[in-house]
């Protein structure tokens, strides 16, 4: 079993660092806003009870969860892609297990997440952005955001196995871009003044996702934020996992 | 020699939600170390009955063994009896051969120490040695039917599944791969499982004929039997006018019913006299005053047994 998560992993791996156009969309489109946005919205630091005179390291949180969407798109694309050539088939005549064939195919999720982590923080901090918590808080920037990624790219495996079809996979991205923007992406929680978005953004997990972030940016150890971060994540994958794996089931009819 | 046992299908039945049934209570035996040409168009079953018999496809009824063993109870076992290189080379663009053959071997849970040697062998036998570590997008249509072969044997399968292996292949490619199957029956000792929709390659390999129509089997029988029970052979006449062709099909018309005629100019008859009506037929457009610019006599063909137990040509058919 471990040994054919490791085949099908490395497969996976080698497929994510074969296309750069999996990658290099993924690192710029969420660096680019974050640009835009420290740049445009500064002012807003000026409002009261802002966490951070730096909307540069209040946005940081952003392009971890970008990033995690792209992975959506990439795992599924991926998995659509094997159903309709076929290679599916073929992975299914051999001995290959359910659960084998679903961790290893997020092994691609998983470097695709680290790259991602890695150059999201490090343009970050080179641009100026504070890491409260130094370089343990870096690190456990990059584990969450790896498990954030990986976590929604269940969801992309998740449509490719139901559907079969990488333009279904692709449908996914604005459903999910839209819990992004419906977040406190771009003020804290209680400085949302209308009344129906801060309802939104209360019950939307992604808030919580990116709370755990800027508590590690911005206030320093924090670890019910910590750990209410974790838990979703936890929960996201949990879910994902089960959902495809449960599609993979459906999909695979072999006897 | 022969390797362990074949395939016995009993009444095998795939139907389909809102569908037709694809296949319809087929019946086929196939001995071990015999290449079985499963013969028909587009849409006929072929497909269907390869996925049922691969364990990719529950059957709606029926029973099959492959190997040994039922496909629908012991899947695992089946699959661990054979090789299958299903319709459209299943590949990966962005691995090479090395790195198919690497995943392949693995999966398949051969030793580690024998992966490499495995792979390098499979390669060399099917001609990439020197393409191993090229990416597969850039092989062409019959390298990646040849990877796909090898794939199919890394785990040395007692039977072999191969889902129309040349479709879309220039003649030179498909000539190879028509060599590598031969030698792994007759060598080897593997049962082949060959759909196709090409006369020639059923005619070429197969030591018997399975053809299929609207998920039936409607004819069996070694290449030789299928034909030996067409009996006619037909004649192909073409004008050295095209104004004549109406004047020629009529004519040849006079010694049996009219068939396919394999060039558009042309038109051709069965001749239900059989070969010695030949000279008649001369002898008739001659009288007639008709210019040939060509006259061919064909021996019954597997197309001639389609259309006689269908009533329409293969080549073509839907």
């Amino acid at each position: 079993m471990i040994g054919q998560v490791g085949e099908v992993a490395r497969r996976s791996v080698q497929r994510t660092m074969r296309q750069p156009a999996q990658i290099v969309p993924s690192l710029v489109f969420p660096l680019f806003l974050l640009a835009v946005n420290s740049g445009g919205l500064q002012d807003a630091t000026q409002l009261p009870g802002f966490p951070t005179d730096s909307y540069l390291t209040f946005a940081l949180a952003v392009p971890f969860m970008q990033g995690a969407l792209f992975s959506v798109m990439n795992a599924g694309t991926d998995m659509a892609r094997d159903i309709e050539t076929g290679f599916l088939n073929r992975l299914a005549l051999t001995p290959l297990r359910g659960a084998a064939l679903l961790g290893g195919l997020l092994a691609g999720a998983f470097v695709l997440g680290l790259v991602q982590a890695f150059t999201y923080l490090a343009v970050g901090l080179i641009a100026g952005a504070e890491l409260a918590t130094g370089v343990g808080g870096a690190l456990v920037i990059i584990a969450l955001s790896v498990t954030i990624t990986v976590a929604t790219g269940t969801f992309g495996l998740f449509a490719a196995l139901r559907t079969g079809s990488g333009e279904a996979v692709q449908s996914l991205f604005p459903v999910f871009f839209v819990f992004l923007f419906i977040s406190s992406m771009a003020l804290p929680l209680d400085l949302i003044q209308t009344e129906w978005f801060h309802d939104i953004a209360s019950l939307n997990p992604v808030s919580y996702l990116l709370q755990a972030f800027r508590s590690l940016l911005i206030e320093g150890w924090n670890l019910a934020d910590l750990a209410l971060g974790f838990a979703i994540a936890g929960a996201v994958l949990v879910i994902g996992m089960a959902a495809a794996a449960t599609a993979l089931k459906s999909r695979l009819v072999r006897t | 020699m022969p390797n362990g046992a074949g395939i016995e299908v009993e009444g095998l039945v795939r139907e389909f939600k809102n569908g037709p049934r694809a296949v319809d209570g087929i019946d086929l035996r196939v001995a071990p170390g015999e290449i079985y040409g499963f013969l028909g168009p587009n849409g006929a079953g072929k497909s269907t009955t390869v996925l049922m018999l691969t364990t990719l496809l529950p059957p709606t009824a029926g029973t099959a063994r492959v190997g040994g063993f039922d496909i629908a109870g012991e899947g695992p076992s089946v699959r661990g009896a054979i090789g299958a290189a299903l319709q459209e080379a299943a590949l990966d663009p962005l691995l090479s051969g090395a790195e198919h053959m690497r995943l392949q071997t693995a999966l398949h849970g051969l030793p580690k120490s024998e992966r490499k040697a495995r792979g390098e062998e499979l390669l060399a036998r099917v001609g990439l040695a020197q393409a191993a570590e090229r990416k597969v997008g850039g092989y062409s249509g019959g390298m990646k039917r040849r990877l796909d072969l090898a794939l199919a044997l890394v785990h040395n399968p007692q039977i072999l599944f191969l889902d129309e292996p040349t479709t879309g292949l220039d003649i030179q490619s498909r000539t190879a791969l028509w060599d590598e199957v031969a030698r792994l029956a007759a060598e080897d000792g593997v049962t082949v499982f060959l759909t196709t929709q090409y006369l020639e390659e059923a005619d070429a390999l197969a030591d018997r004929v399975g053809i299929i129509d609207h998920g039936h089997i409607v004819a069996e029988g070694t290449p030789a039997e299928l034909k030996a029970e067409i009996g006619r052979p037909t004649v192909e006449a073409v004008p050295r006018e095209d104004a004549d062709r109406e004047r020629v099909a009529t004519v040849l018309a006079r010694f049996g019913e009219r068939a396919e005629a394999s060039r558009r100019k042309g038109a051709s008859a069965r001749l239900e006299g059989g070969e010695s009506q030949l000279a008649e037929v001369v002898r008739a457009l001659d009288a007639e005053g008709i210019a040939i610019e060509q006259l061919q006599l064909h021996a019954p063909s597997l197309d001639d047994v389609f259309l006689a137990k269908t009533g329409r040509s293969l080549e073509g058919a839907e």
